[in-house]
């Protein structure tokens, strides 16, 4: 980690990881130095912690998940700073995973459940889920091919532990359409046609997404999508490790996810009459 | 407070409550139960023998602690370990939990088999309240506060005011605890601290003031000693009345204790300050303590030798990244390291947190991943700069892996699985 500026080197700025890193975020760091370093790519990360300027020049920046209050406190020590608008304004990638996610957008629920305005990067707003979501998720890719040349992104892979509601606005694009997880949340804006739920969101170089794992140390190919915008087209590598790894979720991990998932609404189906949320009712009077 | 070598009966300021009808019901179907679940291959039946009891009496756990003198430890971790330091340190016999069941019923059990008036009982973090409450300790000990299970996780600046309030309950109590912590000491103050500075640091979950909210400042000792932080709102790091020192403890007397430990790592030369301080909180001589902690050569299973079809092998648990932390700091440069983890409800679900494991440490070296998640601790250790050798089966890996002392690091359940593999009796 150095200050000293390479000027061939992808600059990775890792955004207050000791504020937005509660659920092994920094791993995204690691794994997009890691990617560049085995192709032997020069490159630099950059820690910045709360009370660090951060520099205007990265060519990506990582925002982690946290804690409501570290969140809040990470948006205004942002918007003081204005160097992550700026640089986005002039095409650097931005990754920002769960409450790092909800920041980049309009507005979210800061402490105590006041919304909070974001730094609006992301044309999305986020509101509350009735029920926490915690659990291992798989999302098809969204249409718009990320990959290279155009390609659709294999299916992400992830786990989340999130009580954002995010809605997507006209100008951000889905990441992916939720198979197994919650993801963005049902709202009515946050469905991508005949009820399927959208997960993530991505608005020029800038992504947003609840997928922990970490997000990039589980999809390779989102990780080398957001490196090809900033360093160009790059050689392949073996990911036969991370291809077990992905396999081995598909087939043992996700179809228990999705299991009990299905016993849990069941479970909540029978229960309902005691217990209907406040949202599913306000649903019912609507109509 | 009396200096007594060992404590014994005479010590107990109370006399045990006398056992109604319901209280001798409850306890003997718990055993009863107990009994019949362990015969039939499902566990200890520690757990359940409590909930059965529990049941039939809530008030049972108070009824068997009254009369003891008690101490209980809690933390995210080294409970295990520092609970069988303090008892050890005790001497002569003593209720305790050595199981690590530590909630309501593990704690009965403990107490319903040993009639002993000195317990030292380790705590879940979140059961302190309810534990404090029926057992009312003379000695709390506060290890520390790291995230734990993230699938899960109750934030630490929140377990902390569950501890600060459950210290205000209790007037006197006197709270062995972890100046180096922001968030142990923010609740300490709120019974009698006793300081302890255990030497190491783990400042991932104290980046912000629990008073304030400010982001604390974390600066080097000028003598070189571990980096003491505090806050603009002038809370900042107690002056420590025990300190680890490179040979032994400082005590507060400002003498210095040499003393030495079976158990490696310096985590646990850390854990032994702890169980010193609490042993003297209880009227026992530091140095008499000292020589007790010395022989504790196992915990429950932890740094048990494992035979692995022919290789010997080290065990060593770890259950979140402080404690990964510390595992991997008990691992010689020349030592072959296999790790084992899985992600099953008692590990939390999720894995991303062996991400903030500094695996970074074994880059290099060839090290074995085995356990349900093997191909997800592959993937760190590879982007760590290690070589990982994945195989599902223990024995097997431990002849693909190369020569040297090697030594197996598990997380809670993966842990429980290598255990068929100690070689001879367990040490309780």
């Amino acid at each position: 980690m150095s200050l000293t500026r390479n000027d061939s080197a992808v600059r990775i700025v890792h955004v207050y990881p000791n504020l937005l890193g509660t659920y092994g975020d920094a791993g995204n760091a690691i794994v997009l130095r890691g990617r560049l370093h085995l192709r032997g790519l020069p490159v630099e990360l950059i820690a910045v912690e709360p009370g660090q300027a951060l520099p205007r020049e990265g060519d990506v920046y990582l925002l982690g998940g946290g804690e409501d209050a570290k969140q809040t406190a990470a948006v205004q020590m942002l918007r003081a700073d204005g160097s992550l608008v700026a640089a986005a304004g002039r095409g650097a990638a931005v990754l920002g995973i769960c409450a790092g996610y909800q920041l980049l957008g309009t507005t979210f629920l800061g402490v105590g459940g006041v919304p909070t305005e974001g730094l609006g990067l992301l044309d999305v707003t986020t509101g509350r889920l009735e029920r926490r979501a915690v659990g291992n998720i798989l999302a098809r890719a969204a249409e718009g091919g990320l990959g290279a040349d155009g390609a659709p992104l294999p299916e992400l892979i992830g786990f989340e532990n999130h009580g954002g509601a995010t809605t997507l606005g006209a100008q951000a694009l889905p990441l992916g359409v939720v198979e197994i997880g919650v993801g963005n949340g049902g709202g009515e804006n946050g469905t991508a046609g005949a009820g399927r739920r959208t997960e993530g969101a991505v608005q020029g170089a800038v992504f947003g997404t609840y997928l922990h794992g970490p997000v990039l140390a589980l999809n390779p190919d989102l990780a080398d999508a957001i490196l090809a915008r900033v360093a160009g087209p790059l050689p392949p590598l073996d990911d036969s490790l991370v291809e077990a790894l992905r396999q081995h979720r598909r087939e043992h991990v996700l179809p228990a996810t999705e299991r009990s998932t299905r016993a849990r609404s069941v479970l909540r189906l029978l229960g309902r009459r005691d217990s209907a949320p406040s949202g599913a009712a306000a649903t019912l009077s609507r109509r | 407070m009396t200096k007594a070598p060992v404590l014994t009966d005479q010590d107990a300021p109370r006399r045990a409550a006398p056992r109604s009808l319901r209280t001798q019901v409850a306890l003997g179907a718990g055993r009863v139960v107990g009994g019949l679940s362990r015969r039939l291959g499902r566990g200890s039946g520690v757990v359940v023998r409590g909930r059965v009891a529990l049941a039939l009496d809530p008030t049972v756990l108070s009824t068997l602690a009254s009369g003891r003198r008690t101490a209980v430890v809690t933390g995210t971790n080294g409970k295990s370990t520092t609970t069988r330091l303090l008892a050890a340190a005790l001497g002569g016999p003593v209720a305790t939990n050595a199981t690590g069941a530590n909630m309501g019923p593990g704690i009965l059990s403990a107490l319903d088999d040993s009639p002993s008036l000195l317990a030292v009982l380790e705590a879940d973090e979140l059961h302190v309240p309810s534990v404090m409450r029926q057992t009312r300790p003379e000695v709390v000990v506060a290890l520390n506060l790291t995230r734990d299970q993230l699938d899960r996780t109750h934030e630490v600046s929140r377990t902390a005011q569950v501890w600060g309030r459950a210290f205000a309950d209790r007037p006197g109590v006197v709270v062995v605890a972890n100046a180096a912590d922001p968030h142990v000491v923010d609740a300490a103050e709120q019974g009698r601290p006793v300081w302890v500075d255990p030497g190491l640091r783990w400042t991932e979950d104290a980046s912000v003031c629990p008073r304030c909210g400010a982001v604390l400042d974390w600066v080097e000792d000028p003598d070189g000693g571990p980096a003491r932080w505090s806050s603009v709102c002038g809370f900042a790091m107690p002056t420590a009345d025990y300190v680890l020192t490179p040979g032994g403890v400082r005590l507060p007397d400002g003498e210095e204790l040499a003393f030495s430990l079976l158990l490696p790592g310096e985590v646990n030369r850390g854990n032994a300050i702890f169980a010193l301080a609490a042993a003297a909180a209880l009227g026992v001589d530091a140095r008499e303590a000292a020589r007790r902690v010395a022989g504790v050569r196992v915990v429950d299973g932890r740094y048990a030798t494992l035979d692995l079809g022919g290789r010997s092998a080290r065990l060593l648990l770890a259950k979140n990244p402080a404690g990964w932390a510390a595992a991997l700091s008990m691992v010689s440069g020349d030592a072959v390291m296999a790790i084992g983890i899985n992600a099953r409800i008692a590990d939390g679900t999720d894995t991303s947190w062996l991400w903030d494991v500094p695996f970074e440490r074994l880059a290099g070296r060839v090290v074995g991943a085995t356990g349900d998640r093997r191909f997800d601790l592959a993937v760190r250790l590879h982007y760590a700069g290690a070589t990982p050798i994945v195989e599902e089966d223990p024995v097997r890996l431990a002849h693909r892996l190369p020569a040297g002392p090697m030594v197996v690091a598990a997380n809670y359940t993966a842990f429980r699985e290598m255990r068929r593999y100690v070689a001879g009796e367990l040490d309780r």
